[in-house]
């Protein structure tokens, strides 16, 4: 019997993750042609920051090596664009001409750094942050110049800095929030981080707005404008003021999007051939940014590939990390508090630590923990879990595990929800 | 020593031993304290507290300059002394015009020095003319004077500390010697470790460190005294160990005793003193066989409705058996207080009169005021303690003059003494430390010279009169009390007497003492060829040292003729009688109160010293294991403890060294150390007829559960006493707030409460703002929600201040790491952590500490113990009891339960 035909679009994480997953349900089912766009085997994007700092090579973070490909039958097709979906034909195009038929589509573009819409934004020497080109382009501006300049003080800039600042540059963080990672710290933990990053010798400028960059005369950057007309030298510009999923081509081949492609609880698009995972997707609306989110949508995704259709997916518990080495910081769930809420905190600011556990009706639902993090597994899968924690409270902060270890009776766990403990 | 240090020699100002002190000093600061070697009453030796005076005292606590307030519901602001001393003299001036010299008292202390007394009486008695005045020796040995006086005829005790030594018989009667007299004790000790041959008796309800070294521990219940001296004297008797040549020659009353003692049989007695038989018979043998018999005792017999019964119950013993005027024989009392010998002498009690007279004696007043060159003395009786504060409480005196004592501490029934206090329209206190629960009432309060500062002489146990001299000035405008009363009396004189020749013209205290001593001439007590020089030539000196004698007196009654009419001594016979309150359904335990080891009185003093908490570190109610196990209560566990009168919030302790039924509680705890006006809020003002002294020893009490769902603990380095007087104030919410000292080196205020519910977080606030745990690089734990908050500072790897609201379990091991000066950084994030110990092993707690002296913790002790080591072992190892011994009765109790037999 001839094979269904599942097309993959995008060779990131995401695409390859399901893909791994739908080997493991049905090897057999599919004859799968990939497309990437870049002309790399699959690699551990979320590892682009150590090797920014050098403290792993390229190597090092490749996931799936062109052999792995070959030995799963899987038509790679690199350093091809998909162009086009065109949907009743059943076939997408590539920037090549070339074209796939498919039975099933699974689309995985990721998303794209968000340049800020302001002059200059073209010139060289300014980049996102996106891809391993970004990185080497990155590695190659701090061997040549002195002054860099990080828009966006979220997870990525502050990587991209702290990278820069490893490689010898004067290295700039210009941030339009009150502090940093200001959607995953509280106000303390940014002030408590900013600390930390300020002693490893990065700037910031907080609050700030950028009007405009400005050439160096040769077509380079070479200097930053704030909107309230101050200038900073400013030889590399990283733009890391956020991502925009990359939904072009699933709108132009008529499928309805918002921030991302709109997908159900199975990943499925409005069309029932068609697929979306990752960044470019949007579940209940949001589009997810971080690795976990992803893995878990793959897991789901391939279950209905494989046509098992029990799978589903409700949406992710996200957690932060932040990959700069001797900084701990862990965030997850509605870590802000606010009304309805309680909040727990320990701090030590001579030991840097900041711990804040955010409580409503003695379940767990937010933990924001900076300087140290021990736990913070166990805060996520409480949050996930949404368990009764009254009985631990006085110690949850401390010692979580051992205190729930030591209840007498096992602690009350309210009914769960089957889908996440699947997904988990 | 440096060049500017000086020695100067003195006497300890705590317990009636009157050990001799080498204070060594550079002329402002006492710097060091050791034992006199030449003093004879310690021969060098001091005890936990004596040798740590030079510790206590903190300035911060100290008045330095007179304060005045015009209106009750005004704050005192400070005067100088020719201000607050003209108004006090106006005060009393009007209230003696207006309602007569009886409306004004004076209230004064075994603490004073002899001349600080003699001239309060001779303010009272010959200025004033009135007889309140009374001291808080009325509390502590009232019952002892009346014992000796009924019986032998004066208020003299017969004996030395050497008959302790020579004794071959001791009998230990309601003291616990080993806590309040420890410098004999250690005497003691001695000699039975030279004459292993002599026995010691001790009846005590508690088996206290004192009873641990008795060869026969009579742990009677709790008042029965009287039933068991006579239980004794029936079977003296009956085996025929009485010395019937002696009462013919030298007694009278013996047949009326013999009487009542013959329906003493061993089997009623023993029931009702709840003891063997077998063990009255006994001591009833030991007291006979032994060629010289000597019994000491102290506050289980005077603070009792019989104390005057039992005290002439057991000098009844000595009589019918001779032993008395003897080497090693008599009924020897020890004197709670310094001087409370120097008051009796001077007539510092208001039945009494200088020189061992009576204030009742129509001739003695007339001697009296022939003497002072007044018309005559007072003939209305004068109030004793308590009656003089329930005068005051029911407004019949206006005007109360409080001297160097702290009766809003001291006396029982504090409700009531609290509200005397407050109504009373007119309160002087002259006062050394301006950190008393008495403080608070006082109108006028007047700074105090105090140990160390002031000259004068005191009377020890054994009669024996050191010159008391002083090594340092006294803190800013401090002056000595006899300075003070002289400077008052003399305005007070030009206002009721105007032109009559002025009395108080004494400039230094050895004038009043030669003019006192001339008061004592001719009398039992005749020391009137006693002075200051001659004490410096000859060293200190026992009364009678009439003029033109050779030296002192050791021992009192050798020619058996004794000072009364007949010159025969009395048997005085008197009925066992039940102490005032009995237990019942509500009340079922009775209240035993008593010293601690390293504290004293009401601890203005010791409580100013972080070491001296180290044995003892807070309030904590004792009572026997079953008693526990029967109210489901556990060690350490917050309760309410009631009386009849009153009630507070502390911990339980177990102890075993109590019987079933009994509660011990330690008499130090005031207001300020205890919220709930301290242990005397439970006490009865109920007294004995004759001595007027207070039942202190023997309240029904009650004990349940204090549900207090929010406790609160936290321990605060440096500026203690500044900080104590800020923050106690904070605690008035609170069920429970007990507070207390802590440390070594470093001093830190620790404060432990609990309150029903939470309280507002502006109260937090305002405490972390004294405590200094506002703001700063603080360790923080908070859960707002429950009330939970937590603070640690830390200066580099050392705990300097710490506060748990809410949730206090790690406080014990906190506060061992706070003193341990140390931390483990894999502590450091479990400093918050609702954990009871810590999570590894090594910085166990290491627990009270046993030797003050050396710093050796109980911990260590019982490792060594475990160890093999025996007393002398743990002496050579780890040093402790090797300085001042108090802790050896505890070691030895150690050994004693933690060996095991081979």
């Amino acid at each position: 019997m001839k094979k269904l035909r599942l097309v993959v679009i995008g060779n990131g994480m995401a695409g390859v993750r399901t893909l791994e997953e739908l080997l493991r349900l049905a090897p057999d089912l599919y004859d799968i042609t990939l497309f990437g766009a870049e002309p790399h085997p699959n690699y551990n994007r979320i590892l682009l920051s150590p090797v920014l700092a050098g403290e792993q090579d390229f190597d090092d973070i490749v996931l799936n090596d062109l052999d792995w490909y070959a030995a799963h039958g899987i038509e790679l097709r690199l350093g091809r664009t998909v162009v086009a979906i065109d949907r009743p034909r059943r076939r997408v195009i590539a920037d090549d001409g070339s074209e796939a038929a498919y039975d099933r589509l699974l689309i995985a573009t990721g998303s794209s750094p968000f340049v800020l819409p302001v002059p200059g934004n073209d010139l060289q020497g300014v980049l996102g942050y996106r891809d391993i080109a970004d990185t080497r382009a990155m590695m190659e501006a701090a061997r040549a110049h002195r002054h860099a300049v990080v828009i966006g003080g979220g997870l990525l800039g502050l990587e991209a800095a702290n990278g820069l600042t490893r490689r010898g540059m004067d290295v700039t963080v210009v941030h339009i929030g009150d502090w940093l990672l200001d959607r995953q710290l509280d106000r303390t933990a940014g002030e408590l981080l900013r600390g930390a990053l300020e002693a490893r010798g990065i700037r910031f400028r907080l609050r700030s707005q950028t009007a405009a960059l400005l050439d160096d005369g040769a077509g380079r950057v070479g200097a930053l404008r704030f909107a309230d007309g101050r200038e900073i030298p400013a030889d590399l510009v990283v733009m890391a003021a956020g991502i925009r999923p990359n939904v072009r081509l699933a709108a132009d081949a008529g499928l309805p999007c918002g921030r991302g492609i709109l997908v159900d609880d199975t990943l499925q698009t409005f069309d029932p051939r068609i697929y979306a995972v990752g960044e470019c997707a949007s579940h209940r609306g949001i589009a997810y940014g971080l690795v976990a989110p992803l893995f878990e949508q793959a897991r789901v995704c391939a279950n209905h590939l494989a046509m098992l259709g029990f799978s589903r997916y409700p949406g992710s518990v996200t957690s932060t990390k932040l990959k700069v080495t001797g900084i701990d910081l862990f965030s997850a769930g509605d870590f802000m508090g606010g009304e309805g809420s309680e909040t727990l905190t320990l701090r030590d600011p001579v030991a840097g630590i900041y711990r804040k556990l955010v409580i409503r009706d003695d379940r767990l639902v937010g933990a924001c923990l900076y300087g140290d993090t021990r736990d913070s597994a166990w805060y996520l899968r409480q949050i996930r879990e949404r368990r009764d924690l009254a009985a631990l409270r006085d110690r949850l902060m401390f010692d979580p595990a051992d205190a729930e270890a030591e209840l007498p009776a096992p602690c009350p766990v309210v009914e769960p929800d089957l889908s996440i403990r699947q997904c988990a | 020593m440096s060049a500017t240090t000086r020695i100067t020699p003195s006497t300890c100002c705590y317990c009636g031993v009157g050990c001799g002190v080498l204070i060594e000093h550079d002329a402002e600061r006492i710097l060091g304290v050791s034992g006199d070697p030449q003093h004879p009453a310690n021969f060098g030796r001091l005890c936990s507290k004596g040798s740590t005076l030079h510790l206590t005292g903190d300035r911060d606590a100290r008045g330095h300059h007179p304060q005045l307030r015009l209106g009750k519901t005004l704050a005192r602001t400070r005067s100088d002394w020719d201000s607050a001393l003209e108004h006090a003299a106006n005060r009393f001036a009007e209230t003696i015009r207006e309602h007569g010299p009886d409306s004004v008292a004076f209230y004064i202390s075994g603490q004073l020095l002899t001349e600080d007394y003699y001239a309060f009486n001779k303010l009272a008695r010959a200025l004033v003319g009135t007889n309140n005045i009374d001291s808080n020796s009325r509390l502590c040995m009232s019952s002892a004077v009346v014992g000796y006086k009924r019986s032998l005829g004066a208020d003299a005790p017969p004996c030395s500390y050497e008959d302790i030594e020579q004794s071959d018989c001791l009998l230990i009667a309601g003291s616990n010697m080993a806590y309040a007299h420890p410098v004999l004790f250690r005497r003691l000790e001695e000699a039975r470790a030279r004459r292993p041959e002599m026995k010691l008796i001790v009846i005590d309800p508690r088996r206290t460190d004192t009873a641990e070294l008795a060869d026969l521990h009579l742990a009677i219940r709790p008042g029965t005294d009287v039933a068991l001296f006579h239980g004794l004297l029936h079977l003296l008797i009956a085996e025929e160990r009485i010395d019937r040549a002696f009462i013919e020659a030298h007694t009278e009353g013996f047949d009326a005793l013999e009487q009542l003692v013959r329906e003493h049989t061993p089997a009623q007695v023993s029931a009702l003193c709840g003891i063997d038989e077998d063990a009255l018979r006994q001591a009833a043998r030991l007291i006979g066989a032994a060629p010289s018999f000597l019994s000491l005792w102290c506050m289980g017999l005077n603070q009792s409705t019989a104390g005057s019964a039992k005290n002439s119950a057991l000098i009844n013993l000595h009589l019918a058996t001779g032993q008395i005027g003897r080497p090693g024989a008599g009924p020897f009392s020890l004197t709670g207080q310094p001087n409370a010998m120097g008051g009796r002498e001077t007539g510092s009690l208001s039945n009494l009169l200088p020189g061992h007279r009576e204030a009742g004696n129509a001739e003695h007043r007339a001697e009296v005021a022939a003497y002072w060159g007044v018309e005559r003395l007072p003939e209305a009786p004068g109030l004793p303690a308590i009656e003089l504060f329930e005068a005051v409480r029911s407004g019949q005196v206006k005007a109360l003059w409080i001297a160097c004592t702290n009766p809003a501490q001291s006396l029982p029934d504090q409700a009531r003494v609290h509200e005397a206090l407050a109504a009373c329209p007119f309160v002087v206190l002259q006062e050394a430390f301006f950190t008393t629960e008495t403080c608070h009432y006082a109108d006028l309060l007047l700074p105090a010279a105090s140990w160390g500062e002031k000259e004068g002489s005191v009377t020890n146990s054994e009669r024996r009169i050191s010159h008391v001299r002083p090594a340092v000035p006294a803190p800013g405008e401090a002056r000595p009390d006899w300075a003070i009363v002289c400077d008052f009396a003399r305005r007070l004189e030009r206002r009721l007497y105007p032109g009559r020749p002025g009395r108080f013209a004494f400039e230094h205290p050895a004038q009043l003492f030669d003019e006192y001593k001339g008061l004592t001439r001719g009398r039992d007590l005749d020391y009137s060829g006693l002075d200051y020089a001659l004490i410096d030539r000859e060293g200190p000196q026992q009364w009678p040292f009439p003029a033109g004698a050779q030296g002192g007196t050791a021992r009192l009654y050798g020619d058996g003729r004794f000072p009364t009419a007949s010159g025969r001594a009395r048997f005085v016979t008197e009925p066992w009688r039940a102490p005032h309150e009995q237990a019942d359904e509500r009340y079922p335990l009775v209240l035993n109160t008593g010293r601690l080891r390293d504290q004293w009185h009401g601890m203005s003093r010791t409580g100013t010293a972080a070491r001296l908490f180290g044995h003892v570190e807070e309030a904590l109610l004792g009572l026997h294991p079953d008693d526990l196990r029967q109210r489901g209560l556990a060690d350490g566990q917050l309760v309410k403890l009631s009386s009849r009168r009153g009630s507070l919030v502390l911990p339980v302790q177990e102890d075993a060294s109590l019987r079933p039924g009994q509660a011990f509680l330690p008499m130090h705890w005031g207001d300020r150390f205890l919220k709930g006006l301290g242990t005397n809020v439970l006490t009865l003002p109920a007294f004995d007829p004759l001595s007027r002294q207070p039942e202190l020893k023997h309240a029904l009490v009650n004990v349940e559960p204090a549900e207090l769902a929010w406790p609160f603990f936290a321990l605060i380095e440096g500026d203690v006493q500044v900080r104590f007087e800020a923050l106690r104030p904070m605690f008035e919410g609170f069920e429970y707030a007990s507070f207390g000292l802590a440390g070594r080196e470093r001093s830190a205020l620790v404060i432990r409460a609990a309150r029903r519910e939470a309280p507002g977080s502006e109260w937090l606030e305002m405490i972390d703002r004294l405590l200094g745990l506002a703001e700063g690089p603080l360790l923080a734990y908070d859960d707002p929600r429950r009330a939970i908050g937590k603070r640690v500072r830390l200066e580099g790897e050392r705990i300097v201040g710490l506060r748990l609201a809410g949730e206090t379990a790690a406080r014990r091991w906190l506060r061992q790491l706070w003193q341990d000066g140390t931390l483990d950084p894999e502590l450091r994030r479990w400093l918050l952590a609702p954990l009871a110990s810590p999570p590894n092993a090594s910085a166990a707690a290491a627990g009270k500490t046993l030797c003050n002296c050396l710093d050796v913790s109980q911990d260590a002790v019982c490792q060594g113990i475990a160890r093999g080591l025996d007393l002398d072992g743990l002496k050579r190892e780890l040093g402790c009891g090797t300085n001042c011994g108090s802790c050896v009765p505890e070691i030895r109790r150690l050994l004693a339960t933690r060996t095991v037999p081979a």
